[in-house]
């Protein structure tokens, strides 16, 4: 053996483990087109699938004609409810605990709603026949705003559920009402109102968006007569719900259902939920014994797949005259459309929308959220957020400026005021939540000196006092706290599932090592991110650790990747099925060096005998012996399974501000400036972060400035291909400044917190903060979203500021 | 429908196929030639991400047909790397860290290559422009104008020969 010894640091940095900027594992084969996206996979005898949909929002089906589409050559199938029925299939449960139409039973209840399928030899046939297919309508009163199909004559939405006077969540009090739901101390936040000398109110909606990843949702199906084997490639952000769903509706065994998530374009949450589209081509595959293609185009991806958010939303704050919050009231009209397929954990019809105390202390509150049905499409997903925390976190952070307008007190102030302290973590939140860690008063001020905030406020002051300014200038702060990582499986579940995640490490004899988790990246990188962890905490290089997700048949069962919880959940079983390794490798070692186990320090890559550095075993050393020699009493091989349930959520927070310029002339907003600094505990790739964060924060300037899913009285939707629906370029996306603080999580593994979500739920306040900042000076609290140039010139004419 | 015979040169190869007139580029290349780098996101032209080269201009596939490319030469991502070595376009987003989903990054890099022919030292203005017929949805483009400033700077230093 040499003499000389790498150094550790060398050694370490060889690793390229936790806290370095590794560049990505899956770009090679990105960069050079050899990605692997659904619409990549064909098969041998593949045909295609299209989808006649609803041109009405609400009516009744009154006939279908199949024989033109059929007399089509290459055409094999046209199915309808009808044919569904004989299966059940025409229906399928919501991960709500409601139900939904796969193929439109009898009526629509919105426009492009599912009606019948065309199975071809190609898509332009598929297409053909979809046209061919003659159906005949007799319309019904259509229900847009949620608060008119509450009202007591409004039109019967869901005729399937007459009679039914309670749902998944408790009573329904109306024919198109689904659940109410409530959390916190009614009774306390009375009491707080009642004796709090200042109160303050806000009507807010946050409209109906999508989260219209580039890649749209689609699915090969397979299924194999002899073998009784069903193989579906589909666009899935959970594959393996995905397959336990699959089972319980076809009736395949789940031991022959095969589910595999390849490469994803981008999920967003759009990708979560069990669409017609997946069920019908599965069916269609039963039924003809062949492959069946379904790829949805853009207009029906905007139209008919999961939206997020349409929250009507009520908020009451009771303060001091100091600005000290006393007590937080809300109330929510949640616009679910016609069916209830929110996906959120069963036990929580409105996700973690009681996050809404945000990051202040705040004695007594209580929240109430009312969903409702209404003839649009069904949804209500977690764009870029966990479960409705982007909603929480705009309400409490616009609730907290209209109170430092109301008492004059400045917006950086109010916060410092109501901030939980550090010494308060954990903390519990009037709404039951233990919050892990925390440190927002260092992290404020590191903002606002970076901006240096006293300047620019003196700036807008000097601009107001400028009646000829030509532009208003408006400063958006906001200092959010989200929850994610869902989640502890004793409060959350799916459809019966806890929401644990999982990790299987194998180390082959020679060193190397494959890992496989129940998440499935879409963007993330989690081969390269998930190697780092196994990298510092076994001392295998994570350039020969190999991350394989998405492949129902080779990964352990997992929930999948949304709310940010792989990095908390599956990011901790991967640590944790590492220490499972660990702990038997150092058996292996203490046997190969002839000491006990207790005699041995573990150093990078290796277990040394303490005091001697020239006697050690490297973790390669040590997968040899244990598939060559292992030590008596001790099984061969070196691998371990872990199944993660968190004892917690990770609420990672961030402080964020915004500089905008809105020309008075025009009512375009200028992002002169952001600056987002970020708290996820510990950092695991910071590239990977920042690039994260950029995403994020560009997906939230699109809500904030330019999307929205406008609906005419009859239900038409107006904006449904990209020409409409705002996804900005380069041109129009800010330049982002990004910074951070560490305050790792005390219960996870690794201290790590999730990140990819918090650039979404927090620059959306900041950036609607930064434009009602610019008309704060006449009196304006609230405007709602989104900022278009349109829609900011019509306030500017009406506070008399346009030009 | 009937078929025209067509001849296009892509990625220096020549294929000779009878194909529908209504046919689309991107599903020529796609399910025809098996060439599924390029993608398809909108169907309108918004995003970019079926961008190929025609005669050395950037053309979005999916509402290109085939049969206009009867002659042409047409280059894909997969044409893009020069016997094994990558073209600085590529290089320049793997070292930036470009890309994320991937979807949008074969036509990101088609339009990119073509961008810098264009325009071979653009400013970081001129770089958002000259992208902004191209969406991407997870990396809000600070690294995507790094990368075509990386490869920039490394077509500048080293010419193709």
């Amino acid at each position: 053996m040499s003499a000389v010894i790498q150094p550790a640091d060398e050694r370490e940095a060889s690793l390229a483990g936790i806290g370095v900027s590794r560049l990505r594992k899956e770009d090679a084969r990105f960069i050079q087109g050899k990605g692997n996206y659904v619409d990549d996979i064909k098969l041998p005898g593949m045909l295609h699938m299209d989808i006649v949909r609803s041109p009405i929002a609400h009516g009744r089906i009154k006939r279908i004609n199949k024989e033109a589409a059929l007399a089509i050559p290459g055409v094999h199938a046209v199915l309808t409810a009808d044919d569904l029925k004989p299966l059940k299939l025409h229906w399928m449960p919501t991960l709500a605990g409601d139900v939904a139409a796969v193929l439109a039973d009898e009526k629509v209840h919105f426009q492009m709603q599912e009606v019948a399928i065309v199975i071809a030899d190609d898509r332009y046939i598929a297409a053909d026949a979809a046209e061919a297919v003659e159906v005949e309508y007799e319309e019904l009163p259509v229900v847009i705003d949620p608060y008119d199909a509450l009202l007591p004559d409004a039109p019967v939405l869901r005729e399937d559920l007459a009679g039914k006077t309670s749902g998944a969540h408790g009573p329904r009090e109306h024919h198109n009402h689904i659940f109410t739901w409530d959390a916190g101390d009614l009774a306390a936040a009375d009491a707080a109102f009642a004796a709090a000398p200042i109160k303050v109110e806000q009507h807010m909606h946050y409209p109906r968006v999508h989260p219209c990843p580039l890649e749209t949702c689609g699915c090969v199906a397979s299924f194999d007569p002899i073998r009784g084997e069903l193989t579906t490639y589909i666009t899935s952000q959970a594959p393996h719900v995905v397959r336990t769903v699959v089972s319980m509706l076809s009736g395949v065994p789940e031991s022959k259902v095969r589910i595999v998530s390849p490469d994803i374009g981008g999920g967003f949450g759009n990708k979560v939920g069990i669409y017609p589209g997946y069920v019908c081509a599965i069916v269609a595959s039963i039924v003809l014994g062949r492959p069946v293609k379904w790829i949805e185009d853009r207009i029906e991806n905007i139209s008919s797949t999961a939206f997020a958010r349409d929250y009507h939303m009520d908020g009451q704050l009771a303060a001091t005259e100091d600005g000290k919050i006393l007590g937080l009231k809300v109330n929510v009209v949640a616009d679910h459309g016609a069916f209830d397929a929110c996906a959120d954990p069963t036990k929580f019809p409105a996700g973690l929308f009681h996050i809404c105390s945000g990051s202040y202390d705040i004695a007594a509150a209580h929240c109430s959220v009312k969903g409702v049905y209404t003839n649009k499409a069904p949804g209500g997903v977690a764009y870029r957020c966990s479960f409705r925390v982007t909603e929480a976190v705009y309400l409490i952070e616009r609730m907290v400026d209209v109170l430092a307008q109301r008492l004059n007190i400045d917006k950086a102030e109010i916060r410092r005021r109501n901030f939980i302290r550090k010494e308060q973590f954990p903390y519990t939140s009037a709404f039951g939540f233990e919050y892990d860690s925390g440190d927002y008063h260092p992290a404020l001020e590191k903002v606002l000196d970076a901006v240096d905030y006293p300047a620019l406020r003196a700036e807008q002051a000097a601009r107001r006092a400028d009646p000829n300014s030509p532009t208003l200038m408006g400063i958006g702060l906001v200092s959010f706290t989200e929850i994610v990582g869902a989640g502890p499986s004793k409060m959350c579940d799916i459809l019966g599932v806890g929401m644990f995640d999982s990790c299987e490490i194998r180390i082959h004899p020679t060193g190397s090592a494959i890992a496989r988790m129940g998440t499935i990246t879409q963007g993330q990188g989690h081969q390269t991110t998930y190697a780092q962890i196994i990298a510092t905490e076994l001392g295998i290089p994570s350039e020969v650790i190999q991350v394989e997700e998405g492949d129902t048949s080779t990964a352990p069962y997992g929930l999948g990747t949304y709310g940010s919880r792989s990095t908390p959940v599956a990011g901790a079983a991967i640590a944790m099925a590492a220490r499972k390794i660990h702990a038997k490798a150092r058996k292996i070692a203490a046997h190969m060096l002839e000491v006990s186990e207790s005699d041995l320090d573990w150093e990078v890559d290796r277990f040394k005998v303490r005091g001697d550095d020239s006697k050690f075993k490297t973790m390669a050393d040590v997968a040899w012996q244990a598939y060559h020699q292992p030590p008596a009493g001790l099984e061969p091989g070196l691998e371990a399974v872990h199944y993660y349930d968190p004892p917690n959520f990770t609420f990672p927070f961030g402080i964020y501000l915004c500089v905008v310029d809105i020309d008075r002339a025009t009512g375009e907003t200028k992002i002169r400036r952001f600056y987002a600094l970020d708290d996820c505990g510990t950092r695991i790739n910071p590239m990977i972060i920042e690039g994260q964060i950029h995403g994020g924060l560009t997906e939230g300037f699109a809500v904030a400035m330019g999307q929205q899913m406008p609906f005419d009285a009859q239900g038409n939707l107006l904006g449904n291909t990209l020409m409409d629906y705002f996804l900005p370029t380069a041109v129009e996306t800010p330049k982002w400044e990004t910074d951070y603080t560490v305050t790792p999580s005390p219960h996870h593994p690794i201290g790590a917190k999730g990140v990819a979500e918090s650039p979404h739920v927090g620059s959306i306040p900041t950036f609607n903060a930064a434009v009602v900042d610019a008309f704060a000076h006449v009196g304006v609290t609230h405007l709602d979203m989104p900022h278009t140039a349109f829609r900011v010139w019509q306030a500017l004419k009406a506070h008399n500021l346009a030009i | 429908m009937a078929k025209k015979l067509i001849s296009v040169t892509v990625n220096g190869k020549l294929e000779e196929r009878a194909v529908e007139p209504r046919t689309l580029l991107i599903h020529f290349l796609r399910e025809e030639l098996n060439l599924t780098g390029a993608h398809i996101g909108c169907e309108t032209s918004h995003c970019g991400a079926c961008t190929v080269d025609v005669d050395g201009v950037s053309v979005k596939s999916c509402t290109h047909l085939a049969v206009q490319c009867d002659g042409a030469h047409v280059t894909t991502v997969e044409g893009l790397a020069n016997k094994g070595v990558l073209h600085a376009v590529q290089e320049g987003f793997y070292k930036e860290h470009g890309l994320q989903c991937g979807f949008c990054t074969p036509g990101m890099l088609m339009r990119a290559s073509n961008f810098l022919k264009e325009n071979p030292n653009p400013s970081e203005d001129e770089i958002r422009m000259g992208m902004s017929g191209n969406l991407c949805r997870c990396t809000g483009y600070q690294n995507i104008v790094k990368a075509v400033q990386y490869a920039a700077r490394k077509l500048q230093e080293a010419p193709a020969a």
